[in-house]
């Protein structure tokens, strides 16, 4: 589960990271107040305008209406009331977003950071996640903040540092310092970099991240470690320990169809293709789609039923996949094991019959306990229902379904 | 022989009253599995299923003399029920609960160290030698005895391989299901490895998907040890779009090295017989043998 920008920074100052202050906004009016709080507070009259998505490179992104960028700093509360209403309600397309794009419902209105000061200001790049070979977490850092870190790691590899957390341990003193002395740092800017990884090690372990990147973490001029832009993503498995986490996951951020399925325990993801799939087992699913593809067709959608394949479940497969305009043909394809296929079967009739119009081919797939009994009632059930028992016997009807 | 389990085996099971351990145990007691007895916390001294109940894992061992475990804990407890199997020296560990936080399965991962116990899952159907012993979930019938042996990161993609196995005239030996999660105890080269070894096992069924490293690993081992046995390999997912979870927690694209592509390519390079459709594995291991 992906976190917005200003939610992963409320829960960083928790843990005692220092952020770039700022406040979340729905509306013009809210960005003008935030501008002025953040003006008396910080004496400056720059602020930064940033919209609020689930998706990288914003500040090159741009709103589709207006053209105008993601991310932007503001010197005046003009300022402010131009970026803010432009940015709020548009859609932003960046690299990551697709063409669609994503509309922006919040803006955060932050502090600026590039204030002048003694020392030279610096941007790094830090990021904790899970290496899965080791079984362990690991910390990555470069020197070369505020880029496309998987750039960095392809042009110049050597400026990638890792540093591997031992699970009994954790996270040491050593191991803090290297990385503050590797990004060159000395003298106060050194202590709190020490500070700043150390806190943030314990935000990840604590908040069950799946992943957090700091891009760029920033030494100010007068010598504070920053993050200016946070990503967290939290692993979904430990959400029944975090209830005050769950709760911030933002349904707006993700495919309706999507969170639709979610409600009926459906593992589903929307995909471009025109046959859509039914399957039991995410990896017999992943399989099913290959399969499809391989006939000529393209999967319309990942689908795991998971255990339990019955009438309820396939009806709201059905509805859900048929909400797509693009299928022209849907694969059910169910491997019963414990779950008997004459069981599956009538599950497919009753649907069938009681969404009544389904004007596309269904191919029913059924494999297992009581493959042949299943075949039977399908074939005799005198809908428009193709079967089959083996894989291969689906493949051949998905091809004639899409020729 | 085959591997990991046999009719030998002494099982038993944590979360036994449970409905998936009630459900579960019947079945692999149906299918000729010597299930021992069961831990559910609290109700130790009853019995369930006509097997004493424990309140513990090691009362479980000392009375049964149990080398087998198999895990039916919810996921909040489950990384605490393998540690405590782990600590009773249970020498197989085979863990069915799906969505462990992967936080805690680093540490189980470092608590294992040094240990004598193999963990086999999470999140995985289980293991199975074919008409001795059943550790898992899967539906025995599909699994007819014979020398290939099968290992894969998911369950229903299992069954239809063992299916089409059995479709084209052959049987299985042991059939390893690894779990789909990022960490799991036992990884693909592990399984090929105890099935290269194992003299009741001519070829390898080895089915990975999407997300980390595990099937080049074990293509690159293979070809280092000789391709001793014919290996047919299948990845799933070679549709799936970058940076969407599949269903699996592990099942992720998250660079170009854990495509489905990347690790076809890997795979063919060390020797494997790689199938590009799934409909073609039971096919394809006829005709590999038959050309042996």
């Amino acid at each position: 589960m992906n976190l917005h920008e200003y939610q992963a920074k409320e829960l960083l100052k928790k843990y005692n990271v220092p952020v770039q202050e700022g406040f979340a906004c729905t509306t013009v009016q809210e960005a003008e107040d935030a501008y002025r709080q953040i003006k008396t507070q910080t004496g400056s009259k720059f602020a930064v305008v940033k919209a609020q998505i689930h998706a990288g490179g914003r500040g090159k992104g741009a709103i589709k209406e207006n053209g105008i960028n993601g991310v932007k700093v503001a010197k005046s509360l003009e300022d402010i009331q131009e970026f803010a209403s432009k940015i709020l309600g548009g859609t932003l397309v960046t690299i990551q977003t697709g063409e669609a794009g994503k509309v922006v419902n919040k803006i955060y209105v932050a502090a600026d950071m590039y204030y002048d000061g003694p020392t030279e200001r610096k941007e790094f790049y830090l990021s904790i996640l899970l290496d899965r070979t080791k079984g362990q977490n690991v910390i990555m850092y470069s020197t070369e903040g505020g880029m496309n870190i998987e750039d960095v790691a392809h042009d110049t590899p050597e400026k990638i540092f890792k540093e591997w957390v031992h699970p009994s341990g954790g996270l040491q003193g050593f191991q803090a310092r290297k990385i503050a002395f590797n990004l060159g740092l000395s003298g106060e800017a050194f202590k709190n970099c020490v500070k700043f990884v150390t806190n943030l090690y314990n935000a990840y372990v604590g908040l069950d991240c799946s992943m957090l990147e700091i891009n760029p973490l920033f030494k100010a001029s007068d010598d504070k470690i920053i993050a200016v832009d946070c990503k967290m993503g939290l692993d979904e498995n430990s959400l029944m320990r975090h209830a005050d986490l769950a709760s911030l996951r933002d349904v707006t951020e993700e495919d309706p169809t999507e969170v639709e399925a979610g409600k009926h325990n459906l593992n589903f993801v929307k995909l471009d293709g025109n046959v859509g799939c039914m399957v039991n087992g995410a990896g017999l699913a992943m399989a099913t789609m290959d399969m499809i593809k391989l006939s000529g067709g393209e999967p319309a959608n990942f689908l795991d039923v998971g255990g339990s394949a019955n009438a309820q479940t396939v009806e709201a497969g059905f509805k859900i996949i048929l909400k797509d305009p693009a299928v022209k043909a849907i694969l059910i394809n169910i491997f019963g094991g414990i779950v008997r296929c004459d069981r599956v079967a009538q599950g497919v009739i009753d649907a069938y019959q009681k969404l009544g119009n389904i004007n596309i081919p269904i191919i029913v797939r059924l494999q297992g306990t009581n493959a042949v009994e299943a075949k039977k009632l399908i074939d005799e059930s005198g809908l428009k229902v193709q079967s089959a028992i083996l894989l291969s016997e689906a493949a051949d009807l998905v091809k004639k379904a899409v020729a | 022989m085959s591997i990991l389990v046999n009719k030998n085996s002494k099982v038993l099971v944590q979360g036994f009253t449970g409905t998936e351990g009630t459900f579960h145990a019947t079945q692999m007691i149906e299918y000729g599995t010597n299930v021992v007895g069961g831990v559910t916390p609290g109700k130790g001294g009853g019995t369930h299923l006509d097997k004493p109940i424990f309140n513990t894992v090691v009362d479980c061992v000392k009375a049964t003399g149990a080398d087998v475990s198999i895990i039916f804990v919810p996921p909040a407890f489950a990384a605490d029920a393998i540690m405590e199997a782990a600590d009773a020296g249970v020498a197989l560990v085979v863990c069915i609960t799906e969505g462990i936080p992967v936080q805690d399965m680093v540490k189980v991962k470092n608590y294992l160290q040094g240990k004598t116990t193999r963990l086999i899952g999470p999140n995985c159907p289980g293991v199975i030698t074919s008409n001795e012993c059943k550790v898992g979930i899967m539906p025995g019938f599909i699994f007819k005895p014979g020398r290939i042996g099968i290992v894969s990161k998911s369950g229903t993609l299992t069954y239809e391989a063992a299916d089409q196995v059995a479709k084209a005239g052959l049987g299985i030996s042991t059939a390893v299901g690894i779990g789909g999660d990022p960490i799991i105890g036992t990884p693909t080269q592990d399984a090929v490895e105890l099935l290269m070894n194992d003299p009741e096992t001519d070829a390898i069924v080895m089915i990975g998907e999407i997300g980390g490293g595990m099937e080049a690993e074990a293509a690159n081992w293979i070809k280092a040890n000789g391709n001793k046995k014919p290996v047919v390999g299948f990845i799933a997912g070679q549709t799936a779009p970058p940076g969407r979870r599949m269903g699996h927690a592990g099942a992720i694209v998250g660079g170009a090295d854990d495509t489905a592509a990347a690790k076809m390519k890997i795979m063919a390079e060390c020797g494997i017989h790689v199938v590009s459709s799934p409909a073609d594995i039971g096919k394809k291991m006829a005709e590999v043998l038959k050309g042996k």
